[in-house]
Formats: structure tokens, sequence, C-alpha cells
């Protein structure tokens, strides 16, 4: 049944130049309109939100205040005090995220956090970031980090390069942990709403599995609104522990 | 601040100044962190938790598996060092496992002091 046509689950990936020719000619695609409309919609919510400055705030100028004291909560309460001086990166890193995820649940737009390229960027800047601030904050001292304590010194060159791909793992860990739920959730959604055509196109005994497809699909569609939502937390709190750990250096 | 008699009218109580006080000096971050230091396993689902484990064991072992392959390719010697640095990366990954579920109570009070 419905053996003719394949399920193409990968194609939705695919980039295309956007913008017309002059997307074209500068390799403009989906995925960097797409960036730019979360960083329109993230200062859209702020400035738009906070233009009233009322004292009693209406329902945007909520949302823009709840934004900003959900995540200087997760900067203060994760890092520790200091965390204020991290919280515009993230502050943004979070909500590029979140709108990136958000905006490829909706039909026809393109979630540009299902690229390995696009997360693992993001993940090579905040590696970089906390390992700058480290050395900054310790100097020389940061390089300790590498040395756990009470070992003794015989086996410290086993252990100091286990420290040190278990730091560098960080990479792959918080870049594959994004990526990978956003691919498999698209890929779901896909598979499913092929099903959907394919059942209904084998005709009118298999409209039942079809409808059940069609079900299961919009029970996916707000899985994928938490995974969304959790996994650009989950991102930003994975940075701040990272943070904390370059700050205190434990 | 100082000019405050703080006797006739305090709408905060001492309580929540004093724990305003603390956590502005940082005497209070510890304790919040530490529940959550591990990276949020509390709350997360038996599926979250094996995604979790399974993504912090096999990225190590990639990040060690590439540093091999490109030590090997600059001085080299073919297959030693991936073969070493895939065991080196199976230890990290365990390593991360273990940071995942280390048990708070050692570690707590250890970060605490190294903070210092």
């Amino acid at each position: 049944m419905a053996a003719g046509g394949s399920i193409d689950a990968l194609s939705q990936f695919q980039l295309h130049p956007a913008l017309g020719a002059i997307g074209a000619s500068v390799n403009f695609t989906q995925a960097n309109l797409m960036m730019v409309v979360a960083g329109v919609l993230t200062f859209g919510l702020l400035w738009l939100g906070m233009r009233p400055r009322a004292m009693v705030p209406g329902r945007l100028q909520s949302a823009a205040e709840l934004a900003y004291e959900t995540v200087l909560g997760m900067c203060t309460e994760t890092i520790g005090p200091e965390g204020r001086s991290f919280f515009p990166f993230i502050f943004t890193l979070f909500f590029f995220i979140l709108f990136g995820n958000l905006l490829g649940v909706f039909p026809l737009f393109f979630t540009f956090t299902s690229h390995i390229a696009v997360t693992l960027a993001l993940t090579v800047f905040v590696v970089a970031l906390v390992t700058v601030v480290a050395i900054r904050l310790h100097g020389w001292h940061f390089f300790s980090y590498f040395v756990p304590q009470g070992v003794p010194v015989a086996l410290l060159p086993l252990l100091v390069p286990i420290e040190v791909l278990s730091y560098l793992s960080r990479l792959i860990s918080l870049s594959v942990r994004l990526f990978a739920n956003m691919m498999a959730g698209h890929v779901m959604l896909e598979v499913f709403g092929a099903f959907v055509v394919m059942l209904g196109a084998a005709g009118v005994i298999f409209w039942v599995p079809a409808v059940f497809s069609l079900a299961v699909n919009v029970a996916l569609i707000g899985f994928e609104l938490l995974v969304a939502t959790l996994q650009a937390y989950v991102f930003a709190v994975l940075t701040c522990i990272y943070l904390h750990d370059a700050v205190h250096l434990h | 601040m100082s000019d405050e008699t703080g006797e006739d009218e305090e709408p905060p109580s001492f309580e929540e100044r004093l724990k305003a006080a603390r956590s502005r000096q940082g005497l209070d971050a510890p304790p919040p962190l530490s529940a959550r230091d591990s990276g949020d396993l509390g709350g997360m689902s038996p599926w979250g938790i094996g995604l979790r484990v399974g993504i912090e064991l096999v990225s190590a072992l990639v990040v060690a598996v590439a540093i091999g392959w490109g030590l090997d390719r600059l001085f080299g010697t073919r297959p030693i060092l991936m073969a070493v640095f895939v065991l080196l990366g199976g230890a990290a990954g365990v390593l991360n496992v273990w940071r995942l579920f280390a048990p708070r109570p050692t570690q707590g009070p250890k970060g605490q002091d190294r903070g210092r």
C-alpha cells in the first residue's frame, strides 16, 4: 500500500536562496532570513513592549518584563551575583534560539536551529566566551581547572587529557542536543504528514489510519512547541552553568 | 541607605532585607546552585535523562576521535594516537556522566571553598 511514493523527510532541511536575485547572488538563504526575523521579533518584543512604560503593564509589556525577569533570574541564580554582567549575552542567546525554534513550528517557515552548522557555531562562541572569561578572571590559574583535586601526581598525565576532553565535549553535547531535538521533531512531523497524504490517497479503507496520523501530527505540533521552548531554555541554562564554572572555577 | 531609620516604616521585613543583602553579597548563591549544578536533572523525564547521558557519552568520544584523527594526520602516526584518544574519550564520556549524577553533598562544599 502506498509504496509508490517514498517519504522524503530530509529535503525540508535544504537551503534555498531567499529574497530573489539579490539573495541568490550573496547566498542569502531562508535560514539567514529566519535568523533576521528572529532578531527582529526579539527586538520588536522589547521595543514595542516597553514603549508605553506603563506603571501597570499591558499584555505586551508584561511579556517583555516577564522575559527580562526570567532570564535575569536564570543568570543570577545559576552564575551568582556576577551573572548580571552576562545577562545581555544570555538574553540574546536565549531569545535567538527560542524564536528560531518557535518559528520553525509554523508552516512554510524554516527552522535554522535544525542545522548543526548553526548550533555548532553558537556553541563554539559560547565555549570560547567561557574560556576567555575564565582566563581573564583567573589568569594561569584557569588551567588548574583541568587538574582534579586529591589525585596522585603519577595519574595526572592520564587524567588531565580526560578532563580536557570532557571540557571540549561541551562543544558537541551542547550543539547536538539542540540540533538533534529540532531535527528529530521536524522529521517526525514530515513522516506523519506524508502518512496522511499517502494513506488518504490509497483508498477509503485507509482513511481511518490517515485520520489517526493527522491526530498524531496535531499532538506532535504541541509537543514541538514544548521542545522548542525547553531546548532554548536548556541551552541558556547550560551556558549559565558553564559560565558559573568559569567564574567560580571549582 | 544610611539615613534610613528603619524603625517606624519597614515594608520589607528584616528577613527579606537580610536575604536580599546576603544574595547581593553572594553568600546565598551556593545553595540554589548546588541543586542545579549538575544540570537540572531533578525535573527530567527518564527519556530526557537517557538522551542526556547518551549525548554526553557520545560527544566526548566524537571530540576525542576528531582530535586523535587530526593529530595522526599532523604527525603521520596513523592509527596510534586515534586509538589512544578513543580510550581517553570513552573515559571522558564516563566522567561527564559521573558529573551528571555525582552525589550532591560531596560536590557542594568542595565547589564552594574552591570558589572563594
